[in-house]
């Protein structure tokens, strides 16, 4: 018995240890002064050169502020949209369609992005011929292909919180006549908040990444940083790509670790009124 | 389950979202089919329509050129088997790799539990293109692992590990790792130990155990956890650009040359089209086995 968990626990370490050497390596040669990425100049190491090169790159500069807007508006729609869908899919049984619907949010996760964005491409080409609309690729259309795939995750993070909940407080607020718009306002939402944040970081966090699909629907002038960041490393490894890794990571991580932090002491604080309101009972 | 009360207002919040995936997931797959029958021309758009009128009657010209060309050049069929192999060779990695990981988050201590599932997860939170870019610095051939073997004395020259089915194996591996480790984590943590208990009460060795008790319950999330591997991995397009060899490329690779540097629309169309038909099986099985662990559990 103990050996099994010994061989399986050595497997985890030296898994995360291949999951985060690599984003270690980034951070730690962000700091280098040589150009040759891999060289390790420890006579003018650490230095904060690359951060100075990032920061008056112009190009890189823009790409982030368009990838900042299209990731706040498509993470806010699709979280409106997967919301929505997850709530029919998890509270409303069996209606027509609900196969379709169920196919429609979880091919996209993980339809090849290839596929993806040619076809969204080939949408918007063929609405621009019938209706005048969109005019040429931009901001609009990756904020829109953007949406399509985001909205599936979200769907998926709000349909399985649901499904942890039974509905009898739903149904109890229906029993004492409360309209279902009010029952969705003050008992569904409340309930998965949590959910409904995750979501929408998670789809912020897609589209800000997002590579593939944006390089389909965007047209020329307007690169998303995903976009840059490729254009750079395909010529070759540049050190201040590192820099730019390096500040990524740190918000997403402070970012993660609060989220965690809080949402345990939310189920902690939870599990504590539970406790007080049993023990009030008896 | 009692049946909900009918809501006014249902057709809404189902059909909004319905709607919007109809007109940008459903319908674009229908244009992309519909080009994939059309000739290619120079014009733009650079493909002809599939009907044409005359006389006021509507001509139908449907051409399987693109087809043809895709199932006689070896060159297609090549990239279309390479990128099977690669996708199942690296679901197989991520499996034996995963499937330990996974078994040691969900059996190790309750406390544990939710910063490992933090560190599994939070590599997937940071940019992808990012961490695919680190490996280049690591493998390349003044880079970190043939500095350490180096230094090490073990080899005496650099060895070429970028650009080979290797590196191309490292990069699928790295990045679709918690898409198996989290199936299987969500399997796993369901099991009931007494379970195992009774198997060890009767005599059962832990392998044995492990191999006729915990192995078959956890069929489903191995099955949701490859199926959530080889599906993107097939039409994979930023690792393989990056990482992967230049002789060779997978199909995700080729859809993109042909669109965007030969401006070829049908034939890249009809690649798109031939690799969902690869993908359909492996997407509706996906489905079922999603529905099983997400709804299944209730009854």
């Amino acid at each position: 018995m103990r050996r099994r968990g010994l061989f399986s626990r050595t497997a985890l370490v030296l898994g995360l240890v291949f999951l985060y050497v690599p984003i270690l390596s980034m951070i730690v040669y962000s700091f280098n002064n040589s150009r040759l990425v891999t060289v390790w100049d420890a006579a003018h190491s650490p230095t904060l050169k690359w951060y100075g090169v990032l920061f008056s790159d112009g190009e890189v500069i823009d790409a982030a502020w368009l990838s900042l807007r299209v990731a706040i508006c498509a993470a806010t729609v699709s979280t409106i949209l997967g919301t929505l869908a997850g709530t029919a899919l998890a509270r409303f049984g069996a209606f027509r369609g609900r196969s379709l619907l169920v196919g429609m949010t979880t091919a996209p996760i993980v339809m090849p992005e290839v596929i993806s964005g040619l076809s969204l491409l080939l949408l918007f080409v063929a609405l621009e011929q019938a209706i005048g609309w969109p005019r040429g690729m931009g901001a609009i259309t990756i904020t829109l292909a953007h949406i399509s795939f985001c909205m599936a995750y979200v769907t998926v993070v709000i349909q399985s919180r649901l499904a942890g909940f039974d509905e009898s407080l739903e149904e109890a607020a229906q029993d004492l006549g409360a309209r279902p718009a009010k029952v969705f306002w003050r008992i569904t939402l409340p309930l998965i908040l949590p959910a409904v944040l995750a979501g929408w970081l998670l789809a912020f966090t897609l589209s800000w990444d997002d590579l593939v699909i944006s390089q389909f629907v965007a047209g020329p002038g307007s690169s998303t940083l995903p976009m840059v960041i490729f254009s750079k490393v395909r010529l070759g490894v540049s050190p201040d790509v590192n820099a730019l890794a390096t500040l990524m990571v740190s918000v997403v991580a402070s970012g993660v670790v609060v989220a965690t932090l809080w949402m345990r002491h939310r189920q902690r604080r939870r599990e504590r009124d539970v406790q007080l309101a049993a023990a009030a009972n008896l | 389950m009692r049946k909900t009360r009918r809501l006014p207002g249902r057709q809404l919040v189902a059909g909004i979202p319905a709607l919007w995936l109809a007109v940008f997931f459903l319908i674009p797959f229908l244009i992309v089919l519909k080009i994939s029958f059309s000739e290619a021309r120079l014009a733009i758009p650079p493909y002809a329509p599939l009907i044409t009128w005359l006389h006021g009657l509507p001509l139908p010209r449907i051409h399987l050129s693109s087809y043809g060309y895709l199932f006689t050049d070896p060159l297609y069929l090549r990239s279309y088997l390479y990128s099977i192999m690669v996708a199942a060779v690296s679901t197989v990695f991520c499996l034996l790799i995963g499937y330990p990981m996974a078994y040691a988050i969900a059996r190790g201590g309750e406390e544990w539990r939710s910063f490992l599932l933090m560190l599994i997860v939070l590599p997937f939170w940071t940019s992808f293109l990012l961490r695919v870019y680190a490996w280049i610095g690591l493998l390349q051939n003044d880079g970190l692992i043939n500095n350490v073997l180096l230094g090490l004395g073990l080899i005496h020259h650099p060895v070429t590990l970028l650009q080979t089915d290797f590196s191309l194996y490292i990069g699928i591996v790295y990045s679709y790792l918690p898409f198996m480790i989290l199936p299987l984590y969500a399997n796993l943590e369901k099991h009931d130990p007494a379970l195992l208990e009774a198997a060890a009460d009767l005599g059962a060795r832990p392998l044995a155990a492990f191999l006729r008790v915990t192995l078959p319950q956890s069929l489903p999330g191995i099955a949701a956890g490859s199926l959530l591997v080889f599906i993107p991995a097939v039409g994979e397009y930023v690792i393989p650009t990056l990482l992967g060899r230049t002789d060779q490329i997978m199909i995700g690779r080729m859809l993109s040359d042909e669109f965007f540097d030969n401006r070829d629309w049908p034939v890249a169309s009809g690649v798109a089209i031939l690799i969902l038909l690869l993908l359909v099986v492996p997407i509706v099985l996906l489905q079922r086995v999603e529905r099983q662990e997400l709804e299944g559990g209730e009854t």
